[in-house]
């Protein structure tokens, strides 16, 4: 459904995607890995309409041109959301404002008032700080809202840029059991950018290794969990 | 005792001026992290707006064809040209910021400074060298409280102008509008994602900031009807430094910041002679600047302008 072809961006001279194909279909778990400095970032924020793409690249989502769209669009019109590294919530808002703000655009009012139970059922410590400046939340709990508030702006498909950064182990499991959750019981198509490559393996349905601008590997992650190049470059040995 | 008093109320008079003209500073230095050395000349633009409606509205009350007390004339003048002014904002961002959002910040305060004297040397060209006289909207009265005298003037002034500023204080903290643009101040490279088109807020900033500055000019216009077309610069650029001071993007601090800047060049003023007052007065601020750089309300933020 989300289809990207040739894609290719620059940095000034400096070429971080060399033209990159792949897609993510309906309601699956698909991941990138790679090093750090290999275009994961990039990619997603291609997507997001945040950087320019060069000339030749192609993206379409459900047939429409992705394209066509500016970012706070594809966002609201097309339902592609980002939670971007490092989290980047307003620290200056409530945890409530922050759902709110991401419903900006929508209009269905009904519908948002499910969505907000929706995520207060899977996050119920977001429902304990509601009115509590997001910027005094804990690591995890940061995390947690980046994800309730990216479900709030568009439902369809999530792009995740490292969210296991800096949670310790148990956080970081609790963050991707919500993940599924959401994933399977929304049917939200999630793709996940992660450098912890074992934990997004395992995690994922299917996986694309990028390295330096280009994809060198795809295939099923059960797969690739196995390969013996992935293994010795990113999994250790 | 008597004369406290009475460079109090002057003092608050040219506060609500500074105070009305730092918001728009401070609310386009807070959401684009852009000083939009315009601003001033949006004030003086406004102020010559207000005139262009109030005289046309007293015209049309003296042919008759509008029988409307004065203060609902001065009421409609003041929104009216609030709202025409407030496009003037728009598209200043429009034409003259919004093509350099990703170029170097220098870039758009050399733009600004330059649609500056455009709209300087622009209102030259279209309405001559002679000064015009702003119509009187409301027939002065004095008032004598004791030895202290008081013009309903300057009790309008500054009651309109503190209605403004709580407006403007409900908006942001109460409408999803004003939590996008509590948002934007905040990160403003992550606004899009959360599906709010940030074009839209900017817009709406410059909108709001010289609604502001277009109520100030008329205000300033009643207090001292003589307009020129450089009657923003020099308060433009003290109403900046009400802005610097307050804190970046500070509502609050825009405020108490211009009104303290009323308070100290008027008491500088009643006790130094004229010709020194401005230099000790923003010499004072000088230093209360080097104690606390980021102003009263401003945070050490450290600006994130990419993802």
């Amino acid at each position: 459904m989300l289809k990207v072809e040739n894609l290719k961006v620059s940095y000034g001279n400096i070429k971080a995607l060399h033209g990159i194909d792949f897609r993510i279909d309906s309601g699956e778990i698909v991941c990138i890995i790679g090093a750090n400095g290999a275009g994961k970032s990039t990619t997603l924020r291609a997507i997001s309409r945040l950087v320019k793409v060069e000339e030749g690249t192609r993206m379409t989502y459900d047939g429409k041109n992705l394209l066509d769209f500016p970012a706070d669009q594809v966002v609201s019109e097309l339902g592609i959301t980002h939670v971007p590294e490092g989290r980047r919530l307003f620290g200056n808002l409530t945890v409530m404002e922050n759902l709110k703000l991401a419903t900006f655009a929508r209009k269905d009012n009904d519908q948002i008032g499910k969505d907000l139970e929706r995520m207060f059922g899977i996050f119920p410590r977001l429902k304990e700080r509601e009115n509590q400046k997001s910027g005094t939340l804990s690591g995890g709990e940061q995390q947690m809202l980046a994800i309730a508030r990216a479900f709030m702006s568009g439902r369809k498909v999530m792009l995740l840029d490292e969210p296991s950064m800096g949670l310790a182990p148990l956080l970081m499991m609790n963050v991707f059991d919500a993940l599924k959750e959401i994933n399977q019981q929304e049917g939200t198509a999630i793709m996940l950018v992660e450098q912890n490559a074992r934990l997004a393996l395992q995690f994922s349905a299917r996986g694309y290794v990028l390295e330096n601008g280009n994809l060198v590997l795809e295939g099923k992650s059960a797969d690739l969990l196995n390969d013996p190049e992935v293994q010795k470059a990113y999994l250790g040995g | 005792m008597q004369l406290f008093f009475q460079n109090l109320i002057n003092a608050l008079q040219w506060g609500s001026f500074y105070a009305l003209i730092a918001l728009g500073y401070s609310m386009v230095y807070g959401i684009l992290m852009l000083f939009n050395f315009a601003h001033g000349d949006i004030f003086m633009v406004g102020a010559y707006i207000g005139f262009g409606v109030a005289t046309g509205l007293t015209a049309l009350a003296a042919m008759g064809a509008l029988a409307l007390p004065n203060w609902v004339i001065l009421v409609l003048t003041i929104l009216i040209s609030m709202f025409l002014t407030s496009f003037v904002g728009m598209l200043v961002e429009r034409i003259g910021y919004r093509p350099l959002r990703e170029a170097p910040r220098a870039s758009a305060a050399i733009t600004g400074l330059m649609i500056g004297i455009i709209l300087e040397t622009g209102n030259l060209a279209i309405l001559g060298a002679q000064r015009i006289r702003f119509p009187s909207l409301i027939k002065s009265t004095t008032y004598d409280l004791g030895g202290v005298f008081v013009t309903n003037k300057k009790i309008m002034i500054v009651v309109v102008s503190l209605v403004l500023m709580l407006a403007l204080n409900e908006f942001i903290r109460r409408t999803r509008w004003g939590m996008a643009m509590r948002a934007m101040a905040f990160d403003y490279v992550v606004i899009p994602l959360m599906g709010v088109p940030l074009n839209t807020i900017a817009s709406l900033t410059f909108a709001l900031g010289s609604g502001l500055a277009a109520a100030a000019g008329i205000l300033f216009a009643i207090a001292y009807p003589v307009l020129d077309p450089y009657i923003g610069i020099i308060y433009g650029w003290k109403a900046f430094v009400a802005a610097i001071l307050g804190g970046r993007g500070s509502i609050k601090g825009a405020c108490l910041a211009g009104f303290l800047l009323g308070f100290i060049e008027i008491f500088v003023g009643a006790y130094m002679p004229s010709t020194v007052r401005d230099l000790i007065a923003y010499s004072i601020i000088l230093l209360i600047l080097v104690f606390r750089p980021h102003g009263f309300f401003g945070e050490p933020h450290s600006a994130k302008l990419r993802l």
